[in-house]
């Protein structure tokens, strides 16, 4: 049966043909949707962590058990995750372990872009990269295979357009018979103590090795010869340029991007003419290739930065570009808080105050956009609250209350609590506000340890966030309602003055989550044209759904509207205006 | 090669529903024996942002984006979008668009004016260029929130794939409660 899968559903589908038992992750663009696709197959246990190291210890701790584990995430999150992934490729596997790492060329929804094939080569795991979404599935079920067969994790590496693409897909049945899942106890293999791992990490590089002489022979890595005055040698979505470019070009197709075939590259350089090396970010391929003494032309013609299109490849063999017309430059379209998010009211006020505002990553990270313009700083996730720390360690004593930590609630539970512990062990006067919305937003509401459900839908356990900070030793935690200006103004403003550690949490949830006993939309407003002055106040919070209306005379003069489709009542822009002109609809 | 490929991009603003119609067209175009491919961003761009989506179809399909001024068809889903996206078309191309227009976070604080005469300017350059009411005609089909199926009618009038798929997609991909409103919206796009 064919269907059409993107490349994240598709490797969920390969997982589920491979057998996979355990899933786990914690979502990140564009790796988000595997998990949300894992959860339509029973067989396999799906799950959310709190963050990508957890999500991989519990998959490295599935496969110890004899089960074939799945783990995804975003570019960055290997970052996170590495601290296990380097050693689990010495301890190697029992059930198959895949990680999907999942880059973000061009950055559409990331803060930089790494290149994950470095860190299969660093963690010395052997890497798969698909180029649509049929081998998106295949190679997931390849990667579970050859895991097991070498002992060794595979990591498979995706990036926004194989994710995020969709392409025809022929599925298949899930394997039977995989041995079932039982405690094995193997300590000289899976404890590694300087002793045990003196004896894996041999074993490591001779794995390497052997896995770089059998790719060469794999059907994963093909030789595709047609004109050979020019050869090129690509993996992943540049593949589909390449072919969509320069039709009659020969290829070699990597299908495994570490570690390379050596012998497979050789024998094809040596048939053409001229070879080059078409690939996105970092010339992963391209060094390797001139360190064998093989000349190649690669980044010289093919940036280091942003993702390839097609047209960027014309560009780079100096092909005509199809005469696409000119347009005039028109107001722009970023993206914006949505109408009733509980984070405005919030970033208003710390624009109001003159905070210097350590930020985070999530939807939030946008009250760095005018006219809220209240964001100074963002590095990665859970970084907010150790920069509010490390500022107030070096600005002068007046200048340490204008420090202001913001986090969203998944995020301070993903990597901010270690932040927070360090802030209270070491006395930092900085406040942090955690926002706590309920749920993660900004990759599209997912249930986190606080939200009180599962990634299947199951009523779980909800961490407490005040009692979590209580605990780690926070004297001052205020909640407070982000829709109240008048409460969010005085208590932020009581704790930044407070030279000791102190958190804020809001209490309103993401207008987006559908859970009705967590968020119903309020009564609409309207502004009453009678009293609008056209003073713009409540224009300063950025509401979609606020329009001004230029009174068309050709002046500067005009009035307020309020769009009811897009008010949900939140009540912030009715405490802007001083004329009383702004109220909600009988 | 790419002469065999029909290449369309949907582009609009972040919530209109993008991103169904492109799967409503890639499900028919397979239904219909094509390979197909399909491309959007996901992410940022859904806070209100523009979006454009990528949908290839043809005997084989390589690059899943429409290579730059490669576009046969641009379905507008929204005007400044439409008009932002003329780039990508290729000279004589068709244009199919709502109109609509939604104004963008600079224009409703009033610091910048949604251009003037956008339709007039895109029927300049292009003059196979149809503008459609979607929301009044939806409306009139029994339902607003149609109107992206009036012009997916449309546009399946100017692509080589056969009603009878563009049907078998739309009873997959629409709810069944909304499929007897859809249905209608569809046949209405078609008569245009």
């Amino acid at each position: 049966m064919k269907e059409i899968l993107s490349g994240n559903e598709a490797i969920a589908r390969g997982a589920y043909e491979a057998g996979c038992l355990v899933a786990c992750a914690y979502p990140g663009t564009p790796s988000t949707e595997i998990l949300e696709n894992t959860i339509r197959y029973k067989e396999i246990n799906s799950s959310w962590a709190p963050n990508e190291k957890v999500a991989l210890e519990v998959a490295i701790g599935a496969s110890f058990g004899g089960g074939r584990a799945l783990c995804t995430m975003k570019h960055v999150g290997v970052n996170v995750a590495a601290d296990p992934l380097f050693t689990l490729s010495y301890t190697g596997v029992r059930g198959g372990l895949v990680l999907v790492a999942a880059d973000d060329p061009e950055m559409h929804s990331s803060q930089n872009e790494q290149d994950s094939r470095n860190y299969a080569r660093f963690a010395k795991v052997p890497m798969l990269e698909p180029s649509d979404s049929q081998e998106c599935k295949e190679f997931t079920r390849l990667a579970f295979e050859l895991s097991e067969k070498y002992d060794t994790p595979f990591m498979l590496r995706s990036s926004t357009r194989i994710s995020h693409g969709k392409s025809v897909v022929e599925l298949g049945e899930r394997v039977t018979g995989l041995p079932l899942p039982k405690l094995e106890k193997n300590p000289a293999k899976l404890v590694m103590l300087p002793g045990n791992a003196r004896v894996r990490h041999p074993l490591v590089e001779q794995n390497l090795v052997n896995l770089s002489k059998a790719a060469a022979t794999m059907p994963l890595n093909r030789m595709e010869l047609r004109e050979t005055s020019i050869g090129i040698i690509t993996a992943g979505i540049c593949y589909q340029y390449v072919r969509e470019v320069l039709p009659n070009a020969s290829t070699l197709k990597l299908g495994m991007v570490h570690p390379l075939p050596h012998d497979l590259i050789r024998e094809f350089a040596a048939k053409v003419d001229k070879l080059y090396v078409i690939e996105e970010l970092d010339p992963f391929i391209e060094d390797q290739v001139k360190a064998m003494g093989i000349a190649a032309t690669g980044k010289e013609i093919i940036s280091l930065c942003g993702e390839l299109t097609p047209g960027r490849l014309r560009t780079a063999f100096g092909l005509p570009q199809p005469a696409g017309i000119q347009v005039d430059a028109m107001p722009g379209r970023p993206p914006n808080m949505c109408p009733g998010c509980p984070h405005r009211g919030v970033f208003f006020t710390l624009n109001q105050l003159k905070a210097y505002v350590t930020g985070d990553i999530g939807c939030y990270t946008l009250g760095f956009m005018p006219p809220l313009s209240a964001m100074d700083t963002c590095v990665c996730m859970g970084a907010s609250i150790g920069m509010a720390t490390g500022v107030t360690k070096v600005v002068s004593a007046e200048e340490k209350k204008k420090v202001v930590a913001v986090i969203g609630d998944s995020t301070f539970l993903h990597t901010g609590i270690n932040g927070l512990m360090d802030m209270v062990y070491n006395n930092a006067p900085a406040t942090v506000i955690i926002l706590d919305n309920s749920i993660t937003a900004m990759t599209g509401r997912q249930d986190n340890p606080a939200s009180g459900h599962t990634l299947m839908n199951d009523p779980t356990n909800a961490i407490n966030i005040p009692l979590l900070c209580k605990a780690l030793g926070v004297k001052n935690i205020r909640v407070i309602n982000p829709f109240d200006l008048e409460e969010t103004k005085r208590v932020i403003s009581e704790e930044m003055d407070r030279p000791e550690p102190s958190v804020i949490i809001t209490n309103k949830p993401c207008v987006l989550i559908k859970r009705e006993e967590i968020f119903q939309k309020g009564p609409v407003y309207a502004v009453d044209a009678e009293k609008c002055t056209g003073c713009r106040a409540c224009l300063k919070i950025g509401c979609p759904a606020i329009e001004w209306r230029p009174a068309g005379d050709g002046s500067k003069k005009g009035k307020a509207a309020i769009d009811p489709l897009l008010c949900t009542g939140c009540d912030v822009c009715r405490q802007l205006c001083k004329f009383d002109a702004i109220g909600s609809v009988k | 090669m790419s002469q065999q490929i029909t290449n369309v991009l949907l582009v609009g603003v972040g919530g209109q529903g993008i991103l169904l119609a492109s799967e409503i067209l890639s499900e028919a175009a397979m239904l219909a024996g094509f390979d197909v491919k399909k491309s959007e961003i996901h992410g940022m761009s859904q806070r209100g942002g523009s979006v454009v989506s990528h949908v290839r179809y043809g005997t084989e399909v390589f690059s899943p984006i429409v290579p730059e001024g490669e576009g046969d068809i641009l379905f507008g889903f929204e005007l400044m979008e439409t008009a932002r996206s003329l780039p990508l078309l290729k000279p004589g191309g068709t244009v199919v668009a709502n109109d609509l227009q939604i104004s963008p976070p600079s224009v409703l604080m009033g610091q910048e004016t949604y251009p003037e005469g956008l339709a007039e300017r895109i029927k300049a350059q292009f003059s196979d260029f149809l503008l459609i009411d979607g929301q009044h005609m939806a409306t009139e089909a029994g339902n607003v929130r149609a109107a992206n199926t009036v012009l997916l009618g449309a546009v399946s009038k100017r692509l080589s794939i056969p009603e009878e798929y563009w049907l078998k997609a739309l009873e997959k991909m629409v709810p069944s409660k909304a499929l007897e409103v859809n249905r209608r919206s569809f046949q209405m796009g078609r008569e245009l």
